[in-house]
């Protein structure tokens, strides 16, 4: 019996089905042809890029990954590298696999639909542009020393320089970090008492946990460019 | 029409041809059914799909798309280790003989380095799509896992492939990559509390994946290995359970 509900919610029983010869299949040897064609036409006329041989004494200036990593090197200018290069992605990663076991919202499962799934598409279209926005100020909008221009400005080495930072006194750092997590995990249960109880405690403390780290990511680049605060958090061990 | 089909007509319908392929494709139901399930290749897919699963408007074809680039990469990759040397006296060398001397060897390398930049393209829009459609939810859950697992290894994958030209943008690149492993807490010289685990510049995890402490021999090797066997065996096997589970988790999903 289990066996049967399991095979009707996967949609085993459902007669809409039509022969992958010739329906599916004509359809991918399309698709492998234009892709193909077009691969190779590219290439015809766009050469890939080569540039000097390499040389350990001479630092290309920008120095820069290739575009997919571009937002995590923009997130450098924000945070330090143990964060920016590795707990960050690491967070990403371990993000993307929670998705499935974090989103217990039983609707839009195989179907297009916003209205039955705000908070899920919301959020994760917001990180998906956000990472491409990222992406898109590394590649186009960092010149020279990582120094920013516009897309209309000549990339020069004759920038203005950055204004001085500083860093939060420690304990208003740790108070603002903690608040935020707290009052970000502790209003939103309170205000949306329904979205709390659907999740449950656990996957409840996740899910936002995530969702503030995402947030917190753009308040630190908030702080950075109006206040010029370069850490929240500054001790010897460990800068945030 | 008329003259496809009277053309058709006069090239099967003579002896030549008759003596060559015996018997031709009836279009029964029977027929479509064997064609995929007595084909190796094809048999990949069930039999019948669900309709939706063979709309373009619903599945995109990205993840479709992004396996047949892999191939891709695959086939230009096989091609351009008979020209490629990993070694820091001829990597550059051979790559300029490519782009000048060898013959659709420039065609071979640009086709190989776009083809990997699609394919990231391709793997994070097939992954934007499968999100979209609530694809990750039961019982599909740890499909979405292996995909996660494939969507990095793209990353890597197309990242080691990044220093084999052995070219200023390549080292530079990697440099700017592989300085961030030094900052790993713990296990990276500079990263936090690494004083820990007592770590040096000569034993932390950087110069596990550079096989020294500056991008030098080993650290080509190492990428070249990487690239062309390590990371494409294991995504290959990651593949595998990726396509044996949408079967077995009742097809690409759909609206029940």
């Amino acid at each position: 019996m289990e066996v049967m509900e399991e095979k009707k919610r996967a949609g085993e029983f459902r007669d809409d089905k039509v022969f992958t010869w010739p329906n599916l299949v004509a359809k991918e040897f399309l698709a492998a042809i234009f892709v193909t064609i077009g691969l190779l036409s590219y290439s015809y006329f766009v050469d890939a890029p080569l540039r000097e041989l390499s040389n350990p004494g001479e630092a290309e200036n920008p120095a820069k990954a290739p575009w997919y990593f571009l937002g995590l090197q923009e997130l450098l200018v924000y945070f330090d590298p143990w964060f920016a290069g590795v707990v960050l992605p690491g967070i990403i990663v371990l993000g993307l696999i929670l998705i499935p076991y974090l989103d217990n919202n039983p609707k839009g499962n195989g179907y297009y639909t916003f209205k039955e799934r705000k908070f899920a598409v919301s959020v994760f279209v917001l990180g998906y542009v956000f990472w491409y926005v990222l992406i898109y100020i590394g590649t186009a909008l960092r010149g020279p020393f990582w120094a920013f221009f516009w897309p209309w400005e000549e990339w020069t080495h004759d920038f203005p320089t950055p204004p001085p930072m500083h860093d939060l006194p420690l304990p208003l750092g740790v108070a603002l970090l903690v608040g935020f997590y707290f009052v970000g995990l502790v209003l939103p249960a309170m205000i949306k008492r329904d979205f709390f109880l659907k999740l449950g405690v656990v996957r409840y403390v996740l899910t936002m946990g995530l969702l503030l780290t995402m947030i917190g990511t753009v308040i630190k680049m908030v702080l950075r460019l109006m206040f010029n605060v370069k850490y929240m958090i500054a001790t010897p061990w460990i800068n945030i | 029409m008329k003259l496809i089909s009277d053309l058709k007509k006069k090239i099967t319908e003579n002896e030549i041809w008759r003596s060559i392929f015996r018997h031709g494709y009836a279009d029964t139901p029977r027929n479509r059914v064997l064609q995929i399930i007595s084909n190796i290749w094809l048999h990949l897919h069930p039999a019948k799909v669900r309709e939706h699963a063979t709309k373009i408007r619903f599945t995109w074809c990205m993840g479709g798309i992004t396996f047949f680039i892999f191939l891709f990469e695959t086939l230009t990759g096989i091609l351009l280790m008979f020209y490629y040397v990993p070694d820091v006296n001829r990597a550059y060398a051979d790559i300029v003989d490519l782009m000048y001397v060898v013959p659709f060897g420039r065609l071979l390398r640009n086709s190989h380095r776009w083809g990997a930049h699609a394919m990231v393209i391709t793997v994070s829009v097939h992954m934007f799509r499968v999100f979209l459609t609530g694809s990750y939810k039961p019982p599909r859950q740890f499909n979405w896992v292996v995909g996660v697992f494939l969507l990095v290894l793209t990353f890597l994958l197309s990242f080691t492939g990044y220093l084999l030209p052995w070219d200023q943008l390549g080292y530079w690149a990697i440099t700017v990559g592989t300085n961030m492993a030094r900052a790993t807490p713990l296990l990276g010289h500079e990263g936090p509390f690494s004083y820990i685990l007592g770590m040096r510049p000569d034993n932390d995890i950087r110069f596990a994946l550079l096989g020294g402490t500056m991008i030098e021999a080993p650290a080509l090797l190492r990428a070249y290995v990487w690239h062309c066997i390590a990371i494409p065996v294991i995504a290959s096997a990651l593949m595998m359970v990726h396509f044996w589970r949408v079967r077995k988790d009742g097809g690409i999903s759909g609206p029940l």
